[in-house]
């Protein structure tokens, strides 16, 4: 995990796991701008030194760092790589203000609705999990209407290249098949969320983000794991 | 001619822009302010919450609730989006709200959110609670709050924007001036009052709060002090009554 202590650190270093939706988000948007960078897995069951010095408020993953300056909050992260990196590459936000907004309100409000019912339905944190599943499924009525309107007939939210939105809503795509599998509960359902289902797929196999996307039984396995650790959830 | 054409211009920005709010809502001031340090006209709408109207409804479905801009007839809602979208929108115009450097403006972004995640849930536990659970409420809250404290203490600078008023302490404006008041409903009019912020403490923030509330934003648009003071009265009451209608519920069981 650690380089040398000889070595220079990589000018970029993400403080992550490889099953946390908020950091996969961070690796996708990296790729993206055909950033390198150097990935720091954070160790099971504890908070390493770095994480604890680099994110003292939060003690959360993910953090980039950036010549060791650390940037903390996935969606706060994701901004800075498209703003260091804006000549790498096509935008991640995009340039116009109305359109700019409409992602934020949606990005914010798929972290706030989709991960906690995620949560619930794991099992992770107590909670009445047909209301989560409803929860979800208000979400995604949402979001079908939203692509709608963003995608213009194109293939993502961001029109036709990957945006913030598909970003932060395709970096919870694992989670959706995994916590389908373990709570008995299809979420994501072709007939009602057409648009949402072809989307997922164009998004999980698109090159920046099909090898950062961990596989449903991996994430299953990972559940299990968690769950019999009994640890507080950490993002 | 100039003055007529300035004032053409107005007038057609006013059509352009509209905002729901509601008087009390510190979200609402917020991006009044921010429009206010862009110089942006703009037609406002108060909204009553208890009945809300058919506009709020169709401008913002999913939350429904103020603030929510509308800009040539598109609705944007959340107080930290629409302060980027002005930010955006009028990018030309007046003082940046945020830094332009990415590095600072992610700062920025942190600051806000931080205000979001670790200072407003236990300052509004420390109001609406009394006991240990208050005083725990209050530790809490101290112990964020000079997290703040020590920012802006080695900043050095005026405000959190540096020396003009920025995106952060627009994000924390709603301390300038709700934490007094809640100090002195808190304290209940006793001797000794409890205060959060005190100039021994916390001297950055205390001296940064007289100092936004009069900054030019600010001053045009002063928070309705002597409107919300028995209005938070009233919420710490009913709150305050509905957690001893439980207790005594849970002792009678």
């Amino acid at each position: 995990m650690a380089s040398g202590s000889e070595e220079k650190a990589a000018v970029v270093r993400v403080i992550g796991g490889w099953a946390c939706p908020y950091a996969i988000r961070v690796f996708a948007a990296l790729k993206l701008k055909g950033v390198e960078y150097e990935f720091l897995q954070e160790p099971a069951g504890r908070k390493s030194e770095l994480l604890l010095k680099s994110n003292p408020v939060y003690k959360k993953i993910p953090v980039l760092l950036h010549h060791d300056k650390p940037i903390c909050e996935s969606m706060i992260i994701i901004q800075y790589i498209d703003e260091v990196w804006a000549s790498n590459g096509p935008a991640i936000l995009p340039t116009e203000p109305y359109a700019r907004a409409n992602e934020r309100f949606w990005a914010q409000y798929v972290d706030d609705k989709i991960a906690p019912a995620f949560l619930v339905l794991r099992g992770r944190t107590n909670g009445d999990k047909d209301e989560a599943a409803a929860q979800v499924s208000t979400a995604l009525e949402h979001l079908e209407e939203a692509f709608v309107k963003c995608s213009q007939g194109k293939h993502y939210f961001g029109g036709d290249r990957i945006g913030f939105l598909d970003l932060v809503f395709g970096s919870h795509l694992g989670w959706f098949r995994a916590v389908e599998k373990i709570s008995g509960i299809k979420l994501l359902e072709e007939d009602k969320y057409p648009e949402i289902t072809a989307w997922a797929d164009r998004f999980c196999t698109h090159h920046a983000v099909k090898d950062v996307m961990p596989e449903t039984d991996k994430l299953v396995g990972f559940s299990t794991n968690s769950a019999l650790k009994a640890k507080p959830t950490t993002n | 001619m100039d003055h007529h054409l300035e004032q053409q211009a107005a007038e057609s920005e006013k059509k352009a822009v509209k905002l729901l709010g509601m008087w009390a809502s510190p979200y609402v001031l917020q991006v009044r302010w921010a429009l206010a340090m862009k110089g942006v006209e703009y037609e406002y709408v108060e909204e009553d919450l208890r009945s809300k109207s058919a506009q709020l409804l169709a401008y913002n479905p999913v939350h429904k609730k103020v603030p929510v801009l509308v800009y040539h007839g598109r609705p944007i809602a959340e107080s930290q989006v629409i302060l980027e979208f002005i930010d955006d929108a009028w990018n030309h115009r007046g003082d940046p709200i945020l830094p332009r450097d990415p590095y600072r403006r992610a700062m920025a972004r942190f600051w806000a959110r931080f205000k979001q995640d670790k200072l407003s849930p236990p300052i509004w536990r420390w109001f609406t609670t009394e006991g240990e659970e208050q005083e725990a409420a209050y530790e809490a809250a101290v112990e964020q709050l000079l997290v703040l404290e020590k920012e802006l203490a080695v900043s050095g600078k005026p405000f959190f924007g540096g020396e003009k008023v920025g995106f952060v302490d627009l994000s924390l404006s709603p301390l300038a001036y709700v934490i007094p008041i809640y100090e002195e409903i808190v304290t209940g009019g006793g001797g000794g009052g409890v205060k959060m912020v005190t100039e021994e403490k916390m001297p950055s923030l205390a001296a940064w709060m007289g100092r936004f509330l009069s900054s030019p934003a600010v001053r045009g648009h002063l928070p309705p002090l002597e409107k919300l003071r028995p209005r938070c009265q009233a919420m710490r009451e009913a709150f305050l009554v509905s957690a001893r209608a439980k207790v005594e519920q849970q002792q009678q069981q």
